[in-house]
């Protein structure tokens, strides 16, 4: 089982949901996120004073899948994701060891499904 | 096990209700030399100033942090209910009775609003109850200004002290020497000195006061360098909308008539709001690249506050003018002032309404024209140089007066109730510590 991140630009995130229900990966966590990378980010201005944070808006996807779906994974995401500007994102893969289905007890891999 | 009790507050509540049956026997006297029209626009501008309240409290509302909005709302709304009953017992006496204390206030004939009946108010063709409640809407907004000198850091408690007391000694006497009928020293109105609406008693006022206050309570944690930029810029935007469309009673109401100075004032009010938005716009345009939302009602916020004091006296062109100048003056105090000296003057009160305010009441002295309906006094553009002198001694007089009496009485309520709350309390912010409220919920 694999736990995937993915940081991505907002107005890519229908796409990317799209494509995942296409692949059979329900399962999916999106949170409102700020960070920044290489694009760098946009300082506010405050009263003419530059604030000293500057992040940019991202969203952030988490998705458990049993091994064989991650390939699969990987390709809606950043398929939906790419759009060749700095600042498309970055996903990561981590293992994962267990899962637990709350409302059945189930764990392990027929939990992630 | 419970026992029946009646709370003290309940108590209070009972003996207030009783206090007040007694002094609410008011004279049904008969309304001679009302004027209709006017009368109408009062009852209007009255509450056109009201509204200005929750607009300012929607301003500073949206400028501080997620954690502290509703200190700020409630700091404002709760002027509206404590200046009010202050006003009706004592304020409007110290303001407008006549002479006592050598000029410096009013006497104590029209406490509980005693005397204060229907008939046309000394100068007016309006009931005087209605001058009245009018100039308690004034009273009202002063002291709410000051909430954003101290804005995130200041007790409850300390600023309901200082804002009921600061009415009384500083805002009553300075009302009462422009507006009040002050003669000898005090005299500022009958010296001819040009307030239409309230550059000094209001705007100088609080902005001097605000920055004393500021002064006294010290910076928030972490200013400037962990500064959070304005939680809830749309609020703000809202409530300058709000202050720019309530100003207009403000202004126009200070005619204390629907007539020519009414609308003189009312245009020039307009015209000098543009103009200021559009300079503090320009300045960050030219200056930073780009023109920011805040840099734009800032600047309308900076030409109200400047044209206040002239708008019974300066055309459409003096207008301009003015408010050109109090952005100019304004964006300096707030963007180059400010950072250099230091202090924390969290949402500008005194580098909008006291520098913009100082600017206005010169600036009354530059353009007033007697051209102007209901305006005999003429500035330095129209050859009378000694104006400018004039209006001088009015800012001088009302900042003085208001350094030295915040300074005095903040230094009191430090020493006794203490004025900041502690610094665990501002870390989690005011909703929760000061009032147990949040304004905004984590889901749903």
């Amino acid at each position: 089982m694999k736990y995937v991140v993915a940081v991505c630009q907002p107005d890519r995130l229908n796409e990317i949901l799209d494509r995942l229900q296409k692949a059979e990966i329900h399962l999916v966590t999106v949170s409102q996120v700020m960070g920044r990378g290489r694009q760098k980010g946009i300082s506010e201005v405050y009263r003419s004073h530059k604030e000293a944070g500057s992040l940019l808006r991202k969203v952030k996807l988490e998705v458990a899948v049993n091994d064989e779906f991650v390939p699969q994974c990987i390709e809606a995401i950043s398929g939906a994701a790419h759009t060749g500007e700095i600042g498309d994102g970055k996903i990561f893969v981590i293992d994962l060891d267990d899962c637990v289905r709350i409302r059945t007890g189930e764990t392990g891999e027929v939990a992630i499904g | 096990m419970f026992r029946m009790q009646t709370p003290r507050g309940v108590r209070f509540a009972l003996f207030a209700v009783v206090a007040l049956a007694l002094f609410a026997a008011s004279p049904a006297a008969a309304q001679e030399g009302i004027d209709a029209g006017d009368t109408a626009w009062m009852l209007t501008a009255s509450a056109l100033v009201l509204l200005m309240t929750p607009g300012l409290a929607f301003f500073y509302g949206g400028l501080v942090r997620r954690k502290n909005v509703l200190s700020i709302l409630m700091q404002c709304f709760f002027c509206m209910a404590l200046m009010t009953v202050l006003w009706v017992v004592v304020g409007f006496s110290l303001a407008f009775a006549p002479d006592a204390f050598g000029g410096f206030a009013g006497g104590f004939d029209y406490v509980m609003l005693n005397g204060v009946g229907f008939d046309a108010w000394d100068g007016t063709a309006i009931p005087g109850q209605l001058f009245m409640i009018f100039q308690a809407m004034f009273a009202i907004i002063t002291p709410a200004l000051m909430v954003g000198a101290f804005a995130e850091r200041m007790k409850f408690s300390a600023i309901c002290i200082f804002c009921s007391v600061w009415l009384l000694v500083v805002y009553c006497p300075v009302a009462h020497w422009v507006w009040g009928g002050a003669e000898g020293f005090f005299g500022l109105g009958g010296d001819g000195a040009l307030d239409f609406a309230g550059g000094t008693v209001v705007h100088i006022n609080a902005g001097i006061s605000a920055l004393v206050a500021a002064l006294f309570l010290g910076k928030r944690q972490g200013h400037p360098r962990d500064m959070s930029p304005p939680h809830n810029l749309p609020f703000a935007v809202l409530g300058t909308g709000l202050l720019w469309f309530g100003w207009f009673g403000f202004n126009a109401g200070s005619a204390v008539a629907a007539n020519a100075s009414a609308a003189n004032a009312f245009v020039v009010t307009h015209i000098a709001t543009a103009a200021g938005a559009l300079a503090w716009a320009l300045i960050e345009w030219v200056r930073d690249k780009h023109p920011t939302v805040l840099g734009v009602i800032t600047g309308a916020v900076a030409g109200l506050v400047g044209i206040t004091p002239a708008c019974g006296s300066v055309n459409a062109a003096g207008a301009l003018g003015v408010g050109f100048g109090a952005s100019v003056f304004g964006y300096l105090a707030v963007t180059l002032l400010k950072p250099r000296l230091g202090y924390d003057d969290s949402l500008d009160v005194f580098g909008v309404h006291g520098v913009a305010g100082i600017w206005g009441a010169i600036a009354a002295g530059l353009w007033a024209t007697s051209a102007v309906p209901g305006n005999d006094t003429n500035g330095l553009f129209y050859g009378n140089a000694g104006q400018v002198a004039l209006q001088m001694k009015a800012v001088i007089y009302t900042m003085v007066w208001a350094t030295v009496a915040s300074a005095i009485l903040l230094k009191v309520i430090d020493l006794t109730l203490g004025l900041r709350v502690t610094s665990d309390e501002e870390r989690v912010g005011l909703d929760l510590t000061s009032h147990r409220e949040a304004a905004y919920t984590l889901v749903d």
